[in-house]
């Protein structure tokens, strides 16, 4: 699994750091260093831009992992730079910027400068593809695993739209039209009766529509035994 | 009856049905409607009020059909769910059935990305079959998607799309089916230009006996210029105009006579087709040529309901 980012356009980020003239720059080992977004090169480059803007940078580290638990301890181990600094600027996923902020010992704002885009398939080196919209009810089961929440622009249910035309999507050349994939998997299975079936509404309350979600693994295994 | 609006009488009792399309402005001048609504009285049996077509805003198809019907015009209210959840869409058709509009046509709605909001979000929270599912079980069952009871009837003749040039094409009456199964009573289709093809479709769906469970109306364009023709061809999503027309379009020494004589030719191969039920006039932005057409292609005078 790996978040995919995007670098913030520079103009952005100067814009959020504008009152700030000492900058802790943090990047992640895991997802942004893989994306070429928030890696150690990445780092060093941003410290070079706020330099020569002139900006001061008190100090920059690379989380291994900013999502996970250990990046209170990281942000313990930096806590000297990190207070000399006005601002965090993290070049890590949503998540890592969430982390950072909820485990800094002083408040002190903690800026993005990344944006997060999607959970990607890697479909061969530095290519990656949204192919999940995480909605909480997965129809994989029934779309001959290709998912069309996420896959049709529209998040058809029940069957291609007017505007598939030689299996692309109306909205680029570039997109495939998820409904052809998933009739041409259908039929090589000769399961294309399967597609006559109207699938209902969908849950949106156990997606994002339902307020954040939360899981306590620890007590879903304790209620399954 | 479903509904008993004219539109279902019409087509209940085996006439070949006319339909028009008025498109309405993007501001708030009624005369607009009212105009297009005066020139096509009595030329169609309904007339289809666009939703955000094409994802431009413009006056709500529900004002739009609300003007047609005080007018004594019988409207077709177009329904995307591009633009509303299923709590706006329920609300939205138990305003219209209110206030008489009972012919409700359900799409999915052209993308976003095409209009001039690009940047705003789609909602399809429920597709277009959902959609023809969520307004037959408000008037049969006269329940809403979630199971509560709706006070009051809710008579509604329920119509869909279909598009015979999109593709995988071996999937288009399967596709058809299963609006009919989700329970489309009429049907009105993309503009007709590759007559052909479209019969091939035909011929799927009368081989499933759709044609006897639904009604059929297929759509036809009449095409103004050459540069309009070109520009269908290479532009719009999911219609096909073959190489034949544009050449016809570009040679014609008068190309809005030229466009009038492609579409009547088109129409009078469509009477032909068994299982067709009637036509679809969009004459986006021509609307005018509307009465000569229906004129010329023979179908006056319209049945009175």
């Amino acid at each position: 699994m790996k978040t995919i980012t995007r670098q913030k356009p520079q103009e952005e980020v100067m814009g959020y750091l504008a009152k700030c003239h000492k900058v802790y720059l943090i990047g992640c080992g895991t997802c942004a260093t893989l994306c070429h977004t928030g890696g150690k090169s990445e780092v060093l480059e941003m410290k070079e831009k706020l330099k020569a803007a002139g900006k001061e940078v008190s100090g920059w580290m690379i989380i291994p992992t900013a999502c996970d638990e250990l990046t209170k301890y990281a942000l313990q181990e930096e806590a000297q730079r990190i207070k000399a600094a006005d601002c965090v600027l993290a070049m890590t996923c949503a998540i890592g910027v969430q982390m950072i902020s909820l485990h800094l010992k002083d408040a002190k704002p903690v800026y993005p400068a990344l944006n997060t885009l999607f959970i990607g398939m890697e479909e061969s080196p530095g290519h990656f593809t949204e192919v999940c919209l995480q909605c909480g009810s997965c129809v994989l089961g029934r779309t001959a695993a290709v998912c069309p929440l996420v896959r049709c622009s529209k998040s058809l249910l029940n069957g291609p739209c007017g505007g598939s035309s030689e299996g692309k999507c109306e909205v680029s050349p570039d997109i495939p039209c998820a409904w052809q994939l998933i009739y041409e998997r259908l039929k090589e299975m000769g399961r294309l009766e399967e597609l006559e079936e109207i699938e209902p509404t969908k849950d949106w309350s156990v997606s994002v529509s339902g307020g954040p979600r939360k899981i306590d693994i620890e007590a879903e295994c304790t209620s399954l035994s | 009856m479903k509904a008993g609006t004219k539109l279902e009488k019409v087509l209940e009792s085996g006439h070949f049905a006319v339909t028009a399309e008025a498109g309405p402005p993007k501001g708030t001048n009624a005369e607009v409607i009212k105009k297009k609504g005066e020139l096509l009285r009595n030329y169609c049996d309904a007339v289809n009020v666009t939703d955000n077509q094409t994802a431009i805003v413009r006056l709500s198809s529900l004002a739009g059909c609300l003007l047609l019907k005080e007018q004594g015009v019988e409207p077709v209210m177009q329904m995307v769910v591009r633009d509303r959840n299923r709590l706006a869409i329920q609300s939205d058709v138990l305003g219209a059935v209110t206030l008489g509009i009972s012919n409700i046509l359900c799409l999915s709605g052209d993308h976003q990305k095409f209009g001039n909001h690009p940047t705003a979000k789609g909602v399809f929270d429920i597709d277009s079959i959902q959609l023809i599912q969520t307004l037959k079980r408000m008037r049969d069952e006269k329940k809403f998607i979630c199971g509560e009871d709706i006070s009051g009837e809710v008579p509604i003749f329920i119509g869909a799309a279909a598009n015979p040039f999109a593709d995988p094409f071996e999937y288009r009456a399967s596709r058809l089916a299963k609006k009919v199964k989700a329970g489309a009573d009429f049907i009105q289709t993309q503009a007709v230009y590759d007559v052909a093809r479209f019969a091939r479709w035909m011929e799927m769906v009368r081989e499933r006996g759709l044609d006897r469970q639904v009604h059929i109306l297929a759509g036809v364009i009449p095409i103004k210029s050459a540069g309009m023709a070109r520009y269908m061809r290479d532009y719009v999503p999911g219609v096909i105009v073959p190489d034949e027309v544009v050449t016809r379009m570009e040679k014609a020494a008068s190309a809005k006579e030229e466009g009038l004589k492609i579409v009547l030719e088109i129409i009078a191969q469509l009477k032909e087709i068994p299982g067709v039920h009637g036509i679809h006039i969009m004459a986006v932005g021509w609307e005018d040529i509307v009465p000569e057409l229906v004129e010329r292609a023979g179908l006056m005078p319209r049945p009175t309901i």
